[in-house]
């Protein structure tokens, strides 16, 4: 078949029909899904479509992340939805110290398919509680996986992936990027947790990126040819496991790398990218990895200040120039 | 509440063998056996099998630290928690887990959890899958006074209530949260109070009394299965060890301690009721012991004799597909 142009949101809903049609074991769980279809609309048509299997909760963040955790415990396949990315502070516990642990902890007995969906990012003037990127957080929590799609064909792809996986997922996507559209295949389209993509081919500089970084590598890229400079872009998709095969496939190719990521820099999941680059392929390496990420400061509100804290496409290239010495 | 006479020695005998479970896991401890920190919870065994005795095989149980009587109540398997207990690789849990986080999902022992009121959540989540799988299970929550003081406790309750989920919270309130005493720390005296902000039953009782907890938890399961929702049961009750094995118990003298022990040990109480009902007689009562210690000790030679787990082990069961 071939396939529709649609937005991330569009995307999402389709895989969540095709999952809840298929297995009678997933729900859906948060506050305001039915009303309002979801905070952001995203799961419109669902509450009609399957009755009793979108549940609306008190705004009760601990006790969400929890009833989806002993859900999945006891043959559930839940998807929990925290709201903002941002709330997941309010659910730690049940997402760090007991999901995350739970099967390892136990000695291997259960497996806990939970996927917990998280819509992050900034750019919305959305201010300090409802615009932070947290991903690096989880990344450094071992039992969990960390996936974070960018175009609608792979937020289809890979929610159909995390609800089918039989480990926990924490899922997170970029609000701002919820109406970006593209070509989504239509039916049975899955992309494994695990993979990334090299979505664009270049032989000077390789970009890894994932969330909205991908989008501003993509621009930058195109500005970065108009001056000769080729950019291999890699959406990284799930930053855990990661597929480093991929990164160093392309770094031995490129000698150089760039990180694009939208949180901030201190801690960020770029510094682990690079310090394994560094480590593992230090022997191809013909400039230092460079980081482009936000400055860090929690975001603020004022459009003349977040725009500033946020990174920007020329920040792109002025990283590969810096690593290309152009 | 009329009980058969192979019911109450059924409690009877669960009773004595988590009482010498904990005594020997003590003893074990002390001499070195046990790796780490352990919670034991001589004194609490009638809010244990009271509970427990009214689940069925598919009913669920979230525990705590402080878990090893409510996992033999529910028929957790003696080898498997001594191994655990020593970090062997045929325990519960391999070795990854040992005594705050024994597991048996087989039976419905969802885990015991080191996180203080970290089980509330979790066992929402049963309540709410029992509901959407339309099954007649129920879950039970246990916990201690000082979990009721955490967030989770509300979110739970409300969460809860609002969607009649068959599930006991079963506060058992021995008096003392870590080192410090309930009565500073609660603001009130019965936990089970609190089930009124949330339009649910609560229900105190003489946690050391083994056949009132079990008529009130039969009363709560009985309105969980028929689908009428949650209840708030609290056991009173009192921690005779410390909180943890090695704790100095600055905080009490032992004069308190010797009181509970002498005049209100739930075993003592249960044990003199059988006698006078002379279901129990001297002889009964010394084979029953007898044969609890002799199944310990082959759970202790089962673990003492069991491998520890490989280095390399540790970076396994993480992810069923890493």
């Amino acid at each position: 078949m071939a396939d529709r142009v649609m937005s991330s949101t569009a995307a999402l809903a389709e895989a969540l029909h095709e999952e809840m049609s298929r297995d009678e074991t997933v729900f859906i769980i948060g506050e305001d899904l039915i009303a309002h279809g979801g905070i952001f609309g995203q799961f419109k048509g669902l509450p009609e479509k399957f009755p009793g299997r979108v549940i609306d909760t008190p705004i009760s963040e601990t006790a969400i992340v929890g009833a989806g955790l002993g859900a999945a415990l006891t043959g559930m396949r839940p998807l929990v939805d925290m709201h903002f990315a941002d709330f997941v502070t309010c659910a730690m516990d049940e997402i760090v110290n007991q999901t995350s642990k739970i099967r390892y902890m136990f000695g291997g007995q259960v497996k806990v398919p939970l996927v917990i969906w998280a819509p992050d990012g900034a750019g919305l003037r959305a201010a300090a509680h409802h615009s932070q990127s947290l991903e690096g957080w989880f990344v450094h929590t071992p039992g969990i996986k960390v996936v974070i799609p960018s175009e609608p064909a792979d937020v289809k792809g890979l929610a159909k992936a995390a609800i089918r996986d039989d480990d926990p997922v924490i899922f997170f996507q970029h609000k701002k990027l919820f109406s970006k559209e593209g070509p989504v295949p239509a039916g049975e389209h899955i992309v494994p947790l695990g993979k990334a993509a090299v979505k664009r081919s270049g032989d000077h500089v390789t970009l890894l990126t994932y969330g909205s970084g991908f989008y501003m590598s993509m621009e930058a890229s195109e500005e970065l040819s108009k001056m000769g400079i080729e950019a291999e872009v890699i959406d990284l998709r799930t930053l855990k496991p990661l597929d480093f095969d991929t990164i160093a496939q392309s770094v031995k190719k490129t000698n150089r790398a760039v990180v694009v990521h939208e949180a901030c820099l201190s801690g960020g999941f770029g510094a682990e990218v690079a310090a394994r680059i560094s480590s593992e392929l230090f022997d191809y390496l013909d400039a230092p990895v460079i980081r482009v990420a936000a400055k860090d400061v929690p975001m603020p509100f004022s459009p003349t200040l977040e725009n500033f804290v946020l990174p920007k496409v020329e920040d792109v290239i002025k990283a590969v120039r810096q690593v290309t010495y152009r | 509440m009329p009980e058969d006479t192979e019911t109450l020695l059924s409690l009877y005998r669960t009773m004595v063998t988590i009482r010498k479970f904990e005594t020997l896991a003590g003893e074990m401890f002390a001499a070195g056996k046990i790796p780490g920190f352990i919670h034991l919870s001589i004194g609490q065994e009638a809010s244990s099998v009271g509970v427990c005795s009214v689940l069925r095989p598919d009913d669920y149980i979230m525990t705590t630290h402080r878990g090893h009587g409510h996992v033999i109540a529910k028929g957790a398997d003696l080898k498997k928690m001594f191994a655990e207990l020593m970090g062997r690789k045929t325990g519960y849990c391999k070795g990854k887990g040992g005594s705050m986080h024994i597991a048996d999902f087989s039976i419905g022992i969802l885990g015991a959890n080191g996180v203080v009121a970290g089980g509330f959540p979790i066992a929402v989540g049963a309540g709410l899958s029992i509901k959407l799988r339309k099954t007649d299970q129920v879950a039970a929550c246990f916990f201690g006074d000082g979990a009721s003081n955490r967030g989770t406790f509300h979110e739970a309750l409300n969460m809860a209530a609002i969607w009649k989920l068959p599930i006991l919270f079963v506060c058992e309130n021995n008096c003392y949260a870590s080192t410090t005493r309930t009565s500073y720390a609660c603001s009130v005296e019965d936990i089970a109070v609190r089930a009124k902000g949330y339009n649910i039953p609560g229900i105190t009782v003489d946690g050391n009394d083994i056949l009132a907890v079990r008529e009130a938890a039969t009363q709560a399961v009985t309105r969980a299965r028929k689908g009428e929702g949650p209840t708030l049961l609290e056991n009173k009750t009192y921690r005779r060890r410390g909180h943890f094995e090695g704790d100095p118990q600055k905080y009490r003298n032992q004069a308190e301690v010797a009181e509970w022990e002498q005049k209100n040990d739930p075993l003592f109480r249960f044990t003199t009721i059988l006698k006078k009902k002379k279901i129990l007689t001297n002889e009964l009562e010394k084979e029953i012991q007898e044969k609890a210690e002799t199944e310990l000790r082959k759970a202790v030679k089962f673990a003492e004799e069991s491998e520890f787990p490989k280095p390399e082990e540790a970076l396994e069961d993480m992810f069923i597909n890493p």
